[in-house]
């Protein structure tokens, strides 16, 4: 099949429409959510505001790529911080690359707030922002509904809240969580998920209060950014060990900003062991990657380099799938792929096709009727 | 479960035989190191009830633990039986040279003191119980990791026995092992030529995943390949090949199959943000390629062989993979399965001797 | 300054262009502008100008809106070297860092293990100094070419040929 690949990834591409599954539309400031938080949250965002486990009232113990990890060139012309500005979002992203539809991530520190109540209440504020600054004001954008992950009942409900608004697409949780998202303390939001039809999307990104590596804490960003995949390969093995994949047969997971050439051989590390300690999980009805295949999907950037581009299209094979790929550029962030640039080989046209639209369409159901 | 002797077990097998460069030899009991250990920490662990530093990284009953026919009548841990060990491996497979790491617990005491101690006692055992008793075998110094200074003192009281072939850490640690704290350790392996083998496993009380701990044992022992892979990570920003550039690392009994979507990560991430880690002053792959060597079990393996040997060629090197069993625990049924399959013969023949002979020096 | 790639020389015909002042551009600073469809960034360091092609080799970012900074370089861990300060041009995108006065990209090899390319650049008449100078150090040039131009001052004008 490799050699089939290969042969006809010469053929030329014709033109295909994007669907982009990762945007990020910042927060401008703390005051933009104000509007949205009662009295008594806007006291203590006034008096308390956010804290975060690394103990810096702003910024990170891992300095980025870029300031506010974004590309140099996506800060607007109006001043305000990349990402949160619609007009120029529009003009650098959506009209010049002709994205049919963009779902948006906010990535809004929500779901890492120690004070669970506060978290409800950041999520309703930045949910009900989402609806009235960027999906009523422009078609083709989708959002993921923020909720405070870390509780469960909390989360569950804001789902119910707002899962009605057809601009939302899918949940949105950080990667790096207290527990491993399989565990029971999560599942009555996957329960709430699967009931709405939602899938659940899981971001790079989070600081849950346990360090990144099982050996503490690393000294570098290189480090950070780089060990992040393995916070992924921590949550598939969770989600499929704990048994989320059956007893929510209808859930569908999205890996978003994780790369996706780690899953093959994570898939092949599961099944192998768990033929040998099956027992210790009965409630396993199938092989691990089975699981992973028919649940999880994972969105293309940060695109892989593999050293001998060929190579990519053999990850693609070993993946076992052609649908679970779906293009995202990460824009604003500073590692964003661009649509044009970002394969490091050509595709052959169907799975080009599969990977910058169709796929994301099976999944989203962007219109009414797919 | 035994074939005939006199088969060869792989097709490129050479006449002298196989290295394999992971076995286990477990304490059968904490009173068989009670002789090496001198009076003050042995009267400590009797009179406050020691009974075992025994880790918990194979649960007795599970069946990866054990490979059928490896756990002594006598009751005593798979692993603890020279007897059965040569029985079992040694004669049947016709290995020239195992390469023991025995994964006691002392890296996972809070005391320093006491820890040093039972490292060097375990040592004493190692020698006497298996290195004086079979030549084919060799040993890994067990080192009271988490007090840098102690463990390379340990390293520095051995490091010219020529039955110990490497230091051994484990995967799990306080910290990630690039870091400048655990630097004495590799200054004293790179002194002696020794090879850090850096073993699954490891036990340090903090989250055993990058997202806290999670409740199966599978759970546990599929996510140390994220553990290995964030060593490698630290190892190499760190610069801990520029400061020891004579220095190798084994990451023994982490599989491998992991390793090329690794190297192409860090690659990329190299190329954009290379400047806090200015010392790394080629690509990461590279640096692996050097420095960095892996045993092949478990061979985490594909449904399709063909995949696997992707895998192999993905890697970049041939020089990197070592053959070994990981005796006693069970990854899989038949003997010639404990090697992919249709590896080209120059190949086979790197991953069985060469590669060892090269990394251990043997 | 460095001419064009020479496997397009036979096709191009060489025109010179005037993109800025001298004062537009003083020392550290830099314009970006438009010429024959490319977008160009001229670049003066310390009184010198140079061009690079606004598009990183990469993935095509803007490379000519990046960060101007100094190269760091350790031959072991935690001893710093700063050098080349307001000469090493970072990618806007995935920050890959560019000579400016030559077009490469630059990664810093104390051993030559790096894998070479050919390289199609050409040293002009008036070769930069301190690119023998870490040519001498060891240093090797990178697998990528940002498009260079010929720059020279005509009077008060930025001439621009290409």
């Amino acid at each position: 099949m490799v050699e089939r690949l290969a042969e006809s990834a010469t053929e030329g591409g014709g033109k295909v429409s994007i669907v982009d599954c990762d945007i990020h539309n910042a927060v401008p400031s703390p005051e933009s959510l104000k509007p949205y938080l009662s009295t008594r949250w806007q006291e203590h965002q006034e008096m308390i505001g956010p804290r975060y486990r690394h103990g810096f009232t702003q910024g990170d113990p891992y300095p980025r790529g870029n300031p506010n990890a974004a590309r140099l060139d996506a800060w607007p012309p109006s001043g305000l911080p990349p990402g949160s500005d619609l007009a120029f979002m529009r003009e650098q992203l959506l009209d010049a690359l002709d994205i049919e539809y963009g779902i948006l991530n906010c990535l809004d520190k929500v779901g890492e707030q120690l004070n669970e109540e506060y978290a409800a209440a950041l999520a309703r504020a930045v949910n009900d922002w989402q609806i009235a600054e960027w999906l009523e004001k422009e078609p083709r954008l989708r959002a993921s509904i923020v909720v405070p992950y870390e509780n469960a009942d909390f989360a569950a409900a804001e789902i119910e809240r707002v899962s009605d608004h057809p601009g939302f697409v899918q949940i949105l949780l950080l990667v790096r969580t207290r527990e491993p998202l399989g565990r029971r303390k999560y599942w009555r939001m996957y329960e709430a998920a699967q009931q709405y039809g939602l899938p659940v999307g899981i971001h790079f990104g989070g600081m849950g209060g346990n360090p990144i590596t099982s050996s503490g804490w690393p000294s570098y960003y290189i480090e950070d950014h780089t060990t992040m995949s393995q916070a992924f390969q921590s949550q598939v093995i969770s989600l499929v060990s704990e048994g989320v994949l059956e007893r929510f047969p209808d859930l569908r997971v999205v890996m978003i900003e994780g790369g996706f050439a780690w899953l093959p051989p994570l898939m092949w590390r599961l099944d192998k062991h768990w033929k040998r300690l099956r027992d210790e999980v009965p409630h396993l009805k199938r092989l691990p990657s089975e699981y992973v295949k028919e649940h999880i999907w994972l969105t293309t950037q940060p695109m892989e380099e593999p050293t001998n581009p060929k190579h990519l299209l053999q990850v693609i094979e070993h993946l076992g799938s052609e649908e679970k790929l779906m293009f995202s550029t990460d824009y604003p962030h500073w590692d964003y792929d661009d649509p044009n640039r970002a394969f490091p080989i050509r595709l052959p046209p169907d799975l080009k096709q599969k990977i910058f639209s169709e796929n994301a369409h099976a999944l989203y159901r962007f219109e009414a009727g797919e | 479960m035994h074939e005939t002797s006199g088969d060869k077990t792989f097709p490129g097998q050479a006449a002298a035989g196989i290295i394999d460069c992971d076995v286990h030899n477990n304490v059968p009991s904490i009173e068989a190191i009670y002789p090496h250990l001198p009076d003050r920490w042995r009267d400590y662990l009797i009179e406050h009830g020691v009974s075992s530093i025994e880790p918990n990284y194979y649960p007795r009953g599970a069946p990866l633990s054990a490979r059928p026919g490896s756990r002594p009548p006598s009751g005593a841990p798979p692993g603890s039986d020279l007897g059965l060990l040569r029985e079992q491996l040694l004669d049947p497979w016709e290995v020239q040279c195992a390469i023991l790491n025995c994964l006691y617990g002392v890296q996972m005491l809070y005391n320093d003191d006491w820890a040093a101690a039972m490292a060097r006692a375990v040592n004493n055992w190692q020698i006497a119980e298996w290195l004086e008793k079979d030549p084919r075998l060799r040993a890994s110094i067990v080192v009271p990791a988490q007090s840098p200074e102690l463990a390379a003192e340990e390293i520095d009281r051995l490091g010219r026995h020529p039955g110990f072939v490497q230091v051994l850490l484990l995967v799990r640690a306080k910290m990630p092992y690039g870091r400048r704290y655990y630097w004495p350790i590799y200054q004293e392996a790179e002194r002696y030529g020794l090879p850090v083998g850096i073993h699954a496993g490891g036990a340090t009380g903090d989250p055993i995943t990058p997202v806290g701990w999670p409740s199966y044992y599978i759970e546990d022992y599929v996510s140390l390949a994220q553990a290995f892979q964030s060593q490698v990570i630290s190892l190499v920003s760190e610069g801990v090949f520029a400061r020891f550039p004579q220095l190798r690392v084994v990451l023994i009994e982490g599989g491998f199959t992991w390793l090329p979507s690794l190297m192409w990560r860090l690659d990329k991430n190299w190329k954009g943000v290379r400047r806090e880690v200015p010392w790394v002053d080629r690509l990461p792959s590279e640096v692996i390629h050097e420095h960095i060597r892996l045993t092949i079990q478990p061979v985490d393996e594909p449904p399709t062989p063909e995949h696997l040997l992707q895998i192999i060629e993905q890697i970049g090197s041939e020089e990197l993979l070592l053959f070994s069993t990981d005796y006693p625990h069970w990854h899989f049924d038949k003997r010639e399965d404990a090697l992919p399959t249709k590896l080209p013969s120059e190949l086979e023949r790197k991953i069985l001797v060469e590669n060892a002979q090269a990394v251990y020096q043997l | 300054m460095r001419s064009t790639d020479s496997r397009r020389e036979s096709d191009r015909h060489l025109a010179k262009h005037i993109v800025a002042t001298v004062d537009e551009i003083p020392p550290g600073e830099r314009k970006i502008v438009e010429v024959a469809g490319r977008s160009i960034g001229v670049f003066n360091l310390g009184g010198e100008y140079f061009a690079l092609r606004n598009q990183c080799p990469h993935a095509g970012g803007p490379l000519c809106e990046g960060v101007l900074s100094g190269f760091v370089q350790a031959r072991v861990p935690g001893e710093y070297s700063y050098v080349r300060r307001g000469e090493i041009l970072r990618c806007p995108w995935h920050a890959w860092e560019f000579d400016v006065r030559t077009g490469q990209s630059w990664f810093d090899p104390a051993k030559t293990r790096v894998r070479t390319y050919d390289v199609t650049v050409e040293p002009g008449g008036d070769e930069s100094t301190s690119s023998n100078e870490l040519s001498e150090a060891g240093l090797e040039w990178g697998p990528f070419t940002a498009e260079t131009y010929s720059v020279s001052v005509n009077k008060q004008n930025v001439v621009l040929e290409l």
